[in-house]
């Protein structure tokens, strides 16, 4: 894609962002506008995970570790500070502390590919196999009771200058839709620095990469704990748009669901995931009221089909079909005017494409 | 002494509970580097097998032995033939493609049996008494099953002809090609047989453990993990990180609780690959099968 | 000396690859590493530029003792690394392949100039924004060797340049080595003996890991010992 089609693409999507923004709340009843707030933070956790894999070739199976953890730092934190503002963000450098720690354990042992995605997955069963087992009144981190698999309860959240004042539902969709798009136009920019050039070329070829003089190890933790800290706000988006946070968001599930997002959005791309996670939403939400079809069977079969026909995802398959249809116009149309001005016009056409 | 013996059982018997779990995927991925994430949802459908035709009169034993493996084996080999054989080396491809599968057959047999437990079946045996303690009767014949599983699956690859094709196969499938070996045959029966062992080792736990469609994802966790730090050596890697991982769940078990042992088990397996990467046998026992 | 090997060795499990080798480069040699398949050339290379880690023995390159360090470490010291396998990225284009080498080690300004003179002094001009994927082999060699130049190298290690190349490409590359040559030192790994015969000064022949004999290029091509390694020719009786 040429760089003005990309600005064009962005600036595209800068304005239905606000449009989505503004206009929803105005046009959506409360069920819907809960629901989409929900979708958003879905979304952000795609993104994260679009990042690190399509950009930064960091396959993680566990994306919901950080979600989680994120979602539950939250709840602990807005539990014992009483102030939502600051409790987002103890919540995302605590998610970010967990990448650092456990990227660290990975990538500084050179493991790659599968035996990540194998840990890190690992990891996220951990999590909830644990967190599921504590339901005691023992265990609490300060008045906040961790609750086993009811999870824990979310405060209402409040404004960062006056924490007696609450959110309204279609208010708290605001911050998250703000989340969404602030956090995508930071991706897209960090894709573009010499750190998101760096890591694309990990993503291509590693060896090379470090034969070159970077120190691979490095760009890939620094990458994954951004991952991981996005994740992280996502999970307090989460908590806070489902009221609740239970250790369910560790499962196997939700952590499947990540990855489909990004394979059925297009790995590669920014917004492909993001918009894999709020069409998937929308479907399953559709698909869990009616009993036709088994959604594990519909998930299934969709993933499938995905890997073996459309491996790249909807958006950059998209995009592959838009620039063909575009170059061939474009073909034809110069080669009529080469045919009527002469010859000199081949070789530079030939180049353009 | 007599908690020693009936503590020594619990610990074995979670050592073959880990064997039997994991030889399947460990024959395919010893084989094809394929991680079949549907892995759990065969074990699954072995278990299904078993319930409902013992249930509707067939001979408990003619279901584990024979109908179990059987019908398994000839999903096994259907899935190869219609989705696995496209992805050989793509690792990344595969693992996603079998999590749909996986994601697939769970919604399937939802959809034909629901959401809640077949009524279960009794194990075959009954308690048996270790002075005081009594322990399970059904957890020392599945101890031997496994036992013999292993020495069967030895001899199977070590003495057999399809063993030695299947051994050269998995060291270089360029020069079996070149010998004039179908790669493509070995591989689809090997993940006929991979699918088959699942499905009679899922067929073998059903008594303890009942059936839900979704008992796979219990599986899946520590099938995995025993197979990726075993390494790829089938027999040897599946069968020393079974022990080295069953046993510190068994002992932490007993000291602590079965959670923490659950959570030793994982915690202990992302150590042993952070200090060998390619499994066990990738670092020891390199030749072994 | 810009670089030394003492007594390196390497070993797997029970197979000798490289044995005890003393080896010693001076400044702005053209070193050229040549021996039959499997005598050990691409492993000692790779001990050299860090992707492997030698058994015993030590790499020193100019007073630094490298055999522990990381391959990235040693690359930044100025070191220009092409491996027997093509190593690129095939998904970026060229001007991404080059640039990325580029601004490793300089400003991002700067990497942009280094980056156009390469592409000039390669005459990769018309492939410049094409994707490396996509290109034939022996243009991607050529597009590796630009990212080893951009980064500016004192010293450049080449394995196999010439691997997959047409006449004119070989004849090209072997132009360009020896203008890389007024300003960095070098070792390059060959089978082609036309080509080292294009730029060799001093030649050292590797036999089952072990120096068989170092010297030019005369020298060593009427050399009984290496005419029996190289042709199993038997002395008559």
């Amino acid at each position: 894609m040429k760089r003005s089609q990309e600005t064009n693409a962005l600036i595209l999507i800068g304005i239905i962002g606000l449009v989505t923004l503004f206009g929803v709340p105005l046009t959506l009843d409360l069920y819907s506008v809960i629901s989409l707030t929900t979708a958003v933070s879905l979304a952000i956790l795609a993104l994260s995970l679009g990042l690190i894999w399509g950009f930064g070739g960091i396959l993680c199976f566990g994306q919901t570790v950080f979600f989680g953890i994120g979602g539950y730092a939250y709840a602990i934190a807005a539990l014992n500070l009483g102030g939502s503002a600051i409790a987002i963000i103890v919540a995302v450098l605590v998610a970010a502390a967990a990448a650092v720690f456990l990227g660290y354990f990975m990538f500084y042992g050179r493991l790659s590919d599968v035996y990540l995605a194998v840990i890190t997955l690992t990891v996220t069963l951990i999590l909830y196999s644990v967190i599921r087992r504590t339901s005691g009144p023992e265990y609490k981190i300060g008045i906040a009771k961790i609750g086993g698999f009811n999870g824990i309860n979310v405060p209402p959240i409040n404004y960062p200058w006056d924490v007696n004042k609450f959110l309204y539902p279609e208010d708290f969709f605001y911050v998250a839709m703000v989340a969404l798009l602030v956090t995508y136009f930071l991706c897209v920019w960090l894709t573009k620095t010499h750190f998101g050039r760096v890591s694309e070329s990990i993503r291509e070829n590693e060896v090379r990469t470090e034969l070159l003089g970077y120190d691979v190890r490095i760009y890939k933790l620094c990458m994954f704990t951004i991952g991981g800290a996005i994740a992280g706000l996502a999970g307090t988006m989460f908590a806070n748009s489902i009221g609740r946070i239970t250790p369910d968001v560790f499962n196997l599930y939700n952590a499947a669901l990540t990855i489909i997002w990004v394979i059925i959005g297009g790995r590669g791309t920014l917004i492909g995931p993001v918009l894999g996670a709020l069409i998937f939403f929308y479907i399953t939400s559709l698909l869990g009221q009616q009993n036709v079809v088994n959604i594990n069977l519909f998930l299934g079969l969709v993933l499938i089909i995905f890997v073996l026909v459309v491996p790249k995802g909807i958006v950059p398959s998209l995009v592959q079909i838009w620039v063909r249809r575009r170059s061939r116009r474009l073909t034809t149309h110069s080669a009529r005017r080469m045919r009527r001005r002469g010859r000199s016009r081949v070789t530079e056409v030939a180049v353009e494409e | 002494m007599d908690l020693f013996a009936s503590l020594g059982l619990q610990i074995i018997y979670g050592i073959a509970n880990l064997v039997l779990i994991s030889i399947g995927l460990a024959v395919i991925f010893g084989m094809m580097r394929v991680i079949n994430l549907a892995h759990g949802e065969f074990l699954m459908l072995g278990g299904y097998t078993v319930i409902v035709s013992t249930n509707n009169g067939v001979n408990i034993w003619v279901a584990m032995f024979i109908l179990a493996p059987l019908i398994v084996g000839i999903i096994g080999l259907i899935v190869e033939w219609t989705l696995i054989r496209f992805l050989y080396g793509r690792m990344v491809d595969t693992l996603l493609a079998t999590w749909g599968l996986s994601l697939f057959f769970i919604g399937l047999i939802t959809t034909i049996f629901g959401a809640q437990t077949e009524t279960t079946i009794a194990p075959p045996f009954g308690p048996i008494f270790i002075g005081e303690y009594s322990s399970s009767g059904y957890e020392l014949f599945l101890i031997v099953i496994t036992i013999l599983l292993v020495i069967l699956l030895y001899l199977l690859l070590r003495y057999t002809k399809l063993g030695l094709l299947a051994r050269g196969t998995m060291q270089s499938a360029e020069m079996a090609a070149a010998l004039g070996i179908s790669t493509q045959r070995i591989y689809s029966t090997t993940f006929g047989i991979g699918a088959a062992l699942s499905g009679f080792a899922g067929g073998l736990l059903a008594p303890v453990t009942g059936v839900l469609p979704t008992i796979g994802a219990v599986y899946i966790g520590k099938a995995f993990i025993t197979v990726i730090s075993g390494g790829t050596a089938i027999l040897a890697g599946t069968s020393s990180a079974s022990f080295l991982l069953g046993g510190i769940n068994g002992i932490v078990s007993f000291v602590v609780g079965p959670t923490m042992g659950e959570v030793a088990l994982l915690l202990f397996a992302i150590v042993l690959l952070r200090l060998m990467p390619r499994g066990i046998t990738g670092h020891f026992f390199k030749r072994s099968l | 000396m810009v670089l030394e090997t003492r007594a390196l060795s390497m070993h797997f499990g029970g197979v000798v690859a490289v044995d005890r080798v003393d080896f010693s480069l001076r400044e702005n040699e053209l070193r050229c590493l040549i021996g039959p398949n499997g005598a050990g050339k691409s492993t000692f290379f790779k001990c050299l530029s860090a992707q492997l880690r030698p058994t015993a023995g030590d790499v020193v390159i100019r007073d630094f003792n490298v055999t522990e360090s990381e391959t990235h470490q040693v690359a930044r010291m100025g070191v220009g690394i092409k491996t027997q396998v093509p190593n690129v990225f095939d998904g970026l284009d060229v001007e991404e392949n080059i640039w990325l080498s580029a601004s490793q080690s300089t400003s991002i300004k700067r990497a942009r100039v280094i980056t156009s003179e390469v592409i000039e002094r390669l005459q990769l001009g018309s492939v410049r924004k094409a994707q490396l994927g996509a290109l034939a082999h022996g243009q991607r060699q050529l597009v590796e060797l630009g990212m080893v130049l951009a980064g500016e190298p004192w010293l450049v290690i080449l394995d196999e340049p010439t691997a997959g190349m047409t006449q004119d490409e070989v004849v090209r590359t072997a132009e360009i080595i020896q203008e890389i040559n007024k300003s960095a030192t070098m070792i390059v790994v060959e089978h082609d003996m036309q080509f080292i015969r294009m730029i060799a000064q001093k030649v050292t022949v590797f036999h089952q890991g072990r120096i068989l004999i170092e010297g030019d290029m005369d020298e060593v091509s009427s050399d009984e010992r290496v005419r029996e390694v190289y042709l199993g020719h038997r002395r008559p009786q």
